[in-house]
């Protein structure tokens, strides 16, 4: 495929890993923070390609992993209630709440349904207009645009049952967390491609001024992975922390104006919870009041008490202190048919990379 | 949190219906017949070798590009039965209509099934028809059996797989589920792929002319051809190896998988047969499938290379390895 395939020429390949070894013998931790990152990681057998003294930590980049569960249960809870509709993107129908999941409430008659943009969720309430309908706000800078803009779509057209259970998350404040937290030894981050093109590179400067950890936002071919990669090393190896874009294709230093004009108009920075690493001051979105009939927050729900599953080590694998294997629950009890945690359930989550293609 | 419900993910064709299949059916009607777990069963009737499969159909939407579910009730039998080996004779057919549904609409679907049962060379020799109260049932389901003869010499199996066998399969995958899934509501986009809903009995007529000794045959349908490859691999105890650069794959299948971030891999077909061929006999086989209608664009795809307890390996384009496992829950909804 056309601008697909010259991104995974076998050749530039192995030129790349050539020129990664000859670069450097030092032990590197490079943290990718960006779940799809961490599945073309697993899909293309990178790991596995570069110098052992080259070490791939997955970071706290996937949305559907850093969702808390009391958000699952909300939903949950929303979802039990007559007249609503939850709409959501797949990934999120088998996340484990406390007690339940979205697809067993689907099994018991909830109307829940998969779409692919948020537009489409607001589709479903246009041709619904007796019933609630709750979008799963769910995602990193990527996804919390096109929420704005449905949310203003919804406002315009006098779409009035629409509304957004918000939890969307800004990803730098948790890479300043993992930081500052120094359980794990981070010489380098993979900065996420799409996220990035929406924010630009500045939100990633202090990583660079204050840690002088390297930066470098990173596509997701394979070669553009390798390249990356390279860079970094190469940052290491020169003495230099900067934030670097390889993916010049998509990536403009100063990202989408017309994407974060509409985040800004829609959203108010909040503190939020992350699932495995706790409340991170000023890293989520909530809708500004201005907007509030379109949040569902408005609606009052019982939630039952949050019960995490026992031994699940979803925290530690999510801040990048622990391998997946070395979770008591991977692969015995913890499978992606019945996964204990979030991280076995998105395609996007470590455990699940792991399971699948390790 | 184990749950005593049915979800979409045991019918996917993934890891929750192959344990679904094994823990409850297979231990409750036990049988060496229902013990290989293939595409239909070979009875021996008084020295006749009987292949005998049934499927059931409920795909949505009923009309697709490339096909619609009476062609694919056909087919679908039909090709489970070339799956055995045989050459498809007669079959049945059952439909489960849900009250209100359109009559003209049915006309269509009887039609289609009409024509197929011609190009396929069947006859539907017997079957039944069920009305259900509106919500009982979405639409309209079918059911076919089908019955066919296995030539003498034949033996083909899921179990069958050696170590040194070739990997062949007849043509681009994932176009069925990307047509299919394009047409379902709510996920709607434009695309000229069409699905692959096509008869396989003449192509593997064609093969068997060139050689009994074929091991195994399979049908890639839900769960695509990584759910397939790793059937056949733990029951026949043997590792699979496969070149990624090798896999056809149609580039506007690829694009559709690229913009929704689905693994062609696991992606249906419903008109693809993947053979083990012992190597002696390969590039002969091979040959004769590139000229038959359903084989043109058939590629070799990898190799079983060791025996072990069963594992599927992907040669990256990059040059990386890794393993591809079954697919696990659900992928796409409701697909055939």
């Amino acid at each position: 495929m056309k601008y697909v395939d010259e991104y995974r020429n076998k050749e530039i390949a192995q030129k790349i890993l050539r020129q990664v070894k000859s670069l450097s013998k030092k032990k590197i931790n490079l943290m990718e923070v960006c779940g799809t990152h961490t599945v073309n990681i697993f899909r293309n057998g990178i790991k596995k390609m570069l110098p052992t003294n080259i070490n791939l930590i997955s970071g706290p980049g996937c949305p559907v992993c850093v969702t808390p569960i009391r958000y699952i249960d909300e939903i949950i809870a929303l979802s039990r209630e007559s007249d609503f509709i939850i709409t959501t993107f797949g990934d999120m129908i088998k996340v484990p709440g406390s007690t339940s999941t979205l697809e067993k409430e689907k099994a018991n008659g909830s109307d829940i349904r998969i779409v692919y943009s948020t537009l489409d969720a607001l589709e479903v309430a246009r041709n619904n207009p007796s019933k609630k309908i709750v979008f799963m706000g769910v995602g990193f800078e990527t996804t919390s645009p096109t929420i704005a803009s449905a949310v203003l779509k919804a406002q315009k057209d006098e779409i009035n049952n629409f509304t957004v259970l918000s939890v969307a998350k800004i990803i730098s404040p948790a890479m300043k967390t993992l930081l500052d937290g120094k359980e794990v030894n981070i010489d380098g981050f993979i900065c996420p491609g799409h996220v990035s093109a929406i924010i630009g590179s500045k939100p990633y400067n202090f990583i660079t001024t204050q840690y002088k950890v390297p930066c470098v936002i990173c596509g997701f071919e394979p070669l553009d992975i390798l390249q990356s990669i390279y860079m970094l090393v190469k940052q290491i190896e020169d003495g230099r922390a900067e934030v670097e874009i390889q993916y010049e294709r998509v990536v403009k230093p100063e990202g989408n104006k017309i994407a974060l004009d509409k985040i800004k108009e829609v959203f108010k920075v909040v503190n939020s919870d992350w699932r495995g690493i706790g409340n991170i001051p000023l890293s989520g979105l909530e809708i500004k009041d201005k907007y509030g009939k379109f949040s569902a927050r408005k609606f009052e729900v019982e939630i039952e008490e949050t019960k995490e599953s026992r031994g699940c080590r979803c925290g530690e694998v999510l801040r990048g202190v622990i391998t997946p294997h070395e979770c008591p629950l991977f692969r015995g009890v913890c499978t992606p048919e019945n996964p204990q945690g979030a991280c076995m359930v998105s395609t996007e989550g470590t455990c699940a990379a792991y399971y699948k293609y390790n | 949190m184990k749950e005593d419900k049915i979800l979409l993910s045991h019918g996917s064709g993934g890891k929750l219906s192959f344990n679904l299949i094994k823990k409850l059916f297979l231990s409750n009607f036990n049988n060496p017949y229902l013990e290989r777990l293939d595409d239909g069963a070979v009875l021996n009737i008084e020295g006749l070798k009987l292949a005998y499969t049934t499927d059931s159909y409920t795909v949505d939407p009923l009309f697709f590009k490339g096909g619609n579910i009476g062609e694919l009730a056909v087919y679908g039998t039909v090709n489970d039965l070339a799956m055995c080996g045989a050459t498809p004779l007669y079959l049945s057919c059952s439909f489960i209509i849900e009250e209100g549904f359109s009559l003209s609409l049915l006309k269509k679907i009887v039609l289609s099934m009409r024509e197929a049962s011609v190009v396929a060379r069947v006859d539907i020799v017997t079957g039944d028809t069920k009305v259900v109260n509106k919500g009982a049932a979405d639409k309209i389901f079918i059911n076919t059996s089908g019955v066919g003869i296995v030539e003498d010499g034949v033996n083909i199996s899921g179990s069958n797989a050696k170590v040194g066998d070739v990997v062949i399969i007849n043509g681009p995958i994932g176009s069925h589920g990307i047509a299919v899934l394009s047409e379902r509501e709510g996920l709607k986009f434009e695309t000229e792929i069409k699905s692959d809903t096509a008869p396989l009995s003449s192509l593997v007529a064609d093969m068997l002319e060139i050689s009994n000794d074929i091991h195994v045959l399979r049908d890639p349908t839900r769960g695509g051809l990584s759910t397939t490859l790793n059937e056949i691999a733990l029951s026949s105890k043997v590792d699979v190896e496969m070149n990624e650069g090798d896999i056809p794959i149609q580039e506007e299948v690829r694009a559709a998988c690229e913009m929704l971030g689905y693994d062609p891999l696991y992606l249906a077909n419903e008109g693809k047969v993947v053979a083990f061929v012992p190597s002696e006999v390969a590039p002969e086989v091979f040959k004769k499938m590139r000229k038959n209608k359903y084989g043109e664009e058939s590629k070799i795809i990898g190799k079983v290379v060791r025996k072990s307890e069963g594992k599927v390996f992907l040669n990256t384009t990059i040059g990386g390895k890794r393993i591809v496992d079954m697919l696990t829950g659900e992928q796409l909804p409701r697909i055939c």
